[in-house]
């Protein structure tokens, strides 16, 4: 009798990228229902035109380059990028701007350096900060969590402001926007006032922005079930975020009044969606165990450095973009000790 | 699953980096006792079932032999002969399929049976050992064929030969069997507990080693509590029965070592650098039965499992029958199969036709159905997520390693000590891109040391060369020397100093003519002065082999067929 060659392990395979990625999705469940949830529909509308144009935009990509199109696209990486690029950009964020970033993201980013695997930067954060150079006013033009938002936008007129720009009658943009708690805090900072009173406005909530504290509350979980789950390690979040937190406490510790507290920063912005999403993407990250704990902690500390003295509100697209550039050096030279090897 | 532990150790294990828990699928085959397979009609025993220098034959088609026989003998200290498997006659000795991985055809000398199944005079047993000249034991174990059974096929003579500056200390003994599915290591302990421990005995002597560890992983109770008693009724000193947890690879050589003593095998090193040599519980069994009985290495235990197979269980096969006939012997195949794998799930190899015999190394037929070992689909890109480095146990970076063998940057690869890895499959069996990552080491390794090879010959030749230069210069001088002697011999008187300097230089000359000589002899036969011989014969044969493929026709892709580099790595 006759049989196929076929190359070892002659085993079921417990892994593949689109698990990986599934999981990825559904751990971002919680956290992306908490955004929609504070901030409207403009967030679920983002998320799906999103996804819609990093399909599109890969199918396409590999049809001009003659690759199978089903295998890369059912992997679900596309879809990851989408969300990712969603959840960080203004919820009203007009469309057109959405498709520049995620084309930008998956034509350029990924699909110019080869798909998949070879792309050095995080497609998601490179289509953030293309818009946030380029488009400063519409990328921080967010909108006050629903508790204090006396504006709250319906479906319909969501879809309005993000597909025509018109906004409901008798209402402007400044009527309806408002800056992220980080956002406020830094130019507030800058004016001299003191965080005493700048805590003092209904944007805040027991230990971050108001709203904000709970979307990173359900990514944190989020975060945890992938861990759980072991899609991801702990290295990079707990790196990244352990830094970060130790130096904001240490400045807070030396000036009260010119740094916001530790946990600010932890549960302010995109940093907790950045620990366990962003920075982890294995692509872009450091891939040996050392090497994870080093680009976590180095994101951390450019995180704090950015926002405290940076030009930018938010700080994790940045710091996450730069490390990628320092992922394969560190590589390098945090090789483990092989076994049989002298120390 | 967790196995309750009949045997309570003391001993302190150790852990090592990676490796993976996988289910084991040991049940199936071991519900029945070992059967006899049958004999077969016709026996085809290849001449190269070892690691080392193919066997030479010593009959020719019409001979008739009988059981036991020695029908091809050793050439080179690293070698192993071969012997009939029964009675017959010989038909003829000619190229048939060997189970390679590439399907390669060898020559192999067949034999019809005749159904007598008569035994030759064999040699007379051995009963007291510690008697008996250690070099006297060798031979009887060289005689006998035996090498090394957990899957390397080392030979067992060489590996017992002292003569090392490094004492040795222990002597590990493998009974971990962590591959899935495979169980005849299993029933070997269970059913001849006895036997493999008198073994031991003798390989202990012959090593002289202070104390023996015995490694079973947990998943085999039986088997441990059988040993357990057996070296309490043998009476052997310092030797310990360790429960070791199942967690695959602890069968390798260099993980056992390090889970039983917590030491590392040096990279490119061998075990005996750190005071310890290895070998397989079924090494141990043949060396028993060479030695008390003097039967050589003819017939071994098989398992044959898978949904493939209709009864899965395991036999006591002869050397050299066809596959066909044991699946026969075993029911025969279901519907279900669909893979037919020689060795493990993560470490055999496919065969693509049942008609090749089996070796002396061969451990398992796996009949897998298709539910077993489902197509992965086609491998996507590596997606650098660091799984493979995770459970790899060599601790090393095989996402490194893949993306440079890939680049074909052999440099690289090496740099990322690709010689280290073990080739367990762990990082293939995790990585969520289905990358078949083994497949890219061991053809990296053929390549690097093809490329070696050349790179070699090359220098050897450019020694040689000098070393030519240099006599002729030396000629040319001592020639000048003496005729200017000569000359100043006819002027004056020589002196006493003068005469006896001229001897003593050229005895020198000759030594150092004669060294060069040798030196230029070694390098035509390939042998790499600073290397061991043995990794420098293994390595040559893997050289040829990957030599005539590439000629054969250069692959663009890592072959699929890449051979399985048999090191004396895996020996579980
Ligand atoms: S497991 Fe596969 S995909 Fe992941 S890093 Fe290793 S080779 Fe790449
Ligand atoms: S096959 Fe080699 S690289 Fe892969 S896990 Fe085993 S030792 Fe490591």
């Amino acid at each position: 009798m006759r049989f196929p060659t076929v190359t070892s392990p002659h085993t079921e395979r417990p892994n593949s990228v689109t698990w990986t990625m599934l999981w990825v999705i559904i751990a971002l469940v919680p956290g992306s229902i908490a955004m929609i949830w504070y901030f409207g529909w403009g967030i679920l509308i983002n998320m799906l035109l999103a996804s819609l144009v990093a399909v599109a935009g890969e199918a396409a990509v590999l049809k001009l380059r003659s690759r199978p199109v089903m295998p890369a696209v059912g992997d679900l990486s596309a879809v990851v990028t989408a969300l990712l690029f969603a959840l960080a950009v203004p919820p009203l964020l007009p469309w057109w701007l959405t498709v520049l970033g995620v084309g930008f993201a998956i034509i350029v980013v990924k699909h110019m350096y080869g798909g998949i695997g070879y792309n050095p930067f995080n497609p998601a954060m490179a289509g953030y900060v293309l818009l946030l150079i380029s488009y400063p006013v519409e990328m921080t033009a967010w909108l006050p969590p629903r508790m204090i938002n006396e504006q709250v936008l319906g479906l319909g007129q969501t879809l309005s402001v993000i597909f025509t720009g018109t906004l409901p009658a008798g209402l402007d943009w400044d009527a309806i926007t408002m800056a992220t708690p980080l956002d406020t805090m830094r130019t507030q900072l800058d004016l001299n006032i003191m965080i005493s009173e700048i805590r003092l406005s209904p944007l805040w909530g027991d230990f971050g922005g108001m709203g904000w504290e709970w979307v990173g509350n359900w990514f944190l979980l989020g975060g945890l079930f992938l861990l759980y789950k072991r899609v991801i390690s702990w290295h990079i979040p707990v790196a990244m975020l352990v830094v970060l937190l130790s130096i904001a406490m240490l400045f807070h510790a030396l000036d009260q009044e010119t740094h916001p507290f530790g946990l600010f920063h932890i549960f302010s912005g995109g940093t907790l969606l950045g620990a366990f999403f962003i920075a982890t993407d294995p692509v872009s990250a450091c891939t040996t165990r050392k090497g994870q704990l080093i680009y976590g902690a180095c994101i951390g500390v450019l995180i704090f450095v950015i926002r405290t003295w940076g030009g930018y509100p938010d700080a994790v697209a940045f710091a996450v973009l730069l490390m990628n550039m320092a992922a394969p050096t560190i590589d390098y030279y945090t090789q483990p000790r092989v076994f049989g090897h002298g120390p | 699953m967790h196995y309750p532990s009949t045997h309570k150790t003391t001993h302190r294990l150790h852990r090592f980096h990676g490796g993976l828990h996988l289910p084991d699928n040991k049940a199936q085959s071991t519900g029945r006792p070992v059967r006899q397979a049958l004999v077969p009609e016709l026996l085809i025993l290849p001449l190269q079932q070892h690691i080392g220098a193919i066997a030479k034959p010593l009959v020719s088609a019409g001979d008739h032999v009988l059981k036991g026989q020695m029908i091809a003998a050793p050439q080179g200290l690293i070698s192993a002969p071969v012997h009939a498997a029964s009675s017959g006659v010989v038909v003829g000795i000619e190229d048939r399929p060997i189970p390679h991985p590439s399907g390669l055809s060898a020559p192999c000398i067949l034999i019809r049976t005749d159904g007598e199944d008569r035994w030759c005079e064999l040699p007379e047993p051995i009963g007291d050992v510690n008697a008996i000249n250690p070099d006297t034991l060798r031979a009887r174990i060289r005689d006998a064929g035996i090498v090394g059974m957990g899957g390397a096929a080392f030979p067992t003579s060489v590996k017992v030969n002292p003569g090392r500056e490094q004492p040795i200390d222990t002597l590990v003994i493998n009974g971990a069997e962590c591959e899935p599915y495979i169980t005849c290591d299993d029933m070997l302990m269970r059913e001849r507990a006895g036997r493999v421990v008198a073994g031991v005995a003798v390989l202990r002597q012959l090593v002289e080693a202070e104390k023996c560890l015995i490694g079973i992983e947990d998943n085999k109770p039986d088997a441990i509590a059988a040993m357990t008693q057996a070296v309490k009724d043998i009476g052997l000193d310092q030797t310990t029965v360790v429960t070791i947890p199942t967690h695959y690879p602890s069968g390798g050589e260099k993980q056992l070592i390090k889970v039983l003593t917590g030491l590392e095998v040096p990279s490119e090193g061998i075990p005996a650098r750190i005071g310890i040599v290895c070998h397989n519980v079924g090494t141990a069994a043949a060396v028993a039965d060479a030695v008390l009985e003097g039967k050589p290495l003819i017939s071994r235990l098989l398992t044959l499992t898978g949904q493939g197979i209709a009864e899965p269980c395991n036999l006591e096969v002869l050397v050299g029958t066809p596959v066909s006939e044991l699946i026969r012997r075993a029911g025969g195949y279901t519907n279900a199969a669909s893979r037919l794998i020689l060795g493990g799930p993560m470490m055999g190899f496919t065969l693509p036709d049942d008609q090749v015999p089996v070796t002396k190394a061969s451990n398992c037929l796996l009949v897998a159905g298709v539910g077993e070992a489902p197509d992965p689909g086609p491998a996507a890109p590596c997606i650098r997520c660091g799984e493979c480095a995770k459970v790899c146990p060599a601790n090393l970076l095989p996402q490194q390693m893949y993306w440079y063998a890939r680049a074909k940057d052999l440099e690289k690869v090496q740099e990322y000590n690709l010689f280290d890895c073990i080739e367990c499959g762990c990082c293939s069996h995790v990585c969520p891109s289905h990358i078949p990552l083994v497949q890219y080491y061991r053809y990296a390794k053929q390549e690097s040391w093809a490329l070696d090879l050349e790179k070699h010959k090359s220098e050897h030749a450019r020694h040689r060369h000098e070393a030519r230069q240099e006599r002729l210069a030396r000629l040319e001088a001592e020639k000048k020397a003496r005729l200017k002697k000569k000359k100043a011999a006819l002027k004056k008187k020589p002196t006493a100093a003068g005469t006896s300097a001229d001897p003593k230089k050229a005895a020198i000359d000759a030594a150092l003519k004669r060294a060069a000589e040798k030196k230029a002899q070694l390098a035509e036969k390939g042998v790499k002065p600073e290397n061991t011989q043995q990794l420098t014969e293994a390595q040559q044969r893997q050289v040829d082999a990957a030599d005539a493929r590439r000629k054969a026709a250069r692959p663009a892709e890592p072959p699929a067929d890449a051979a399985a580099v048999e090191t004396e790595q895996q020996d579980g």
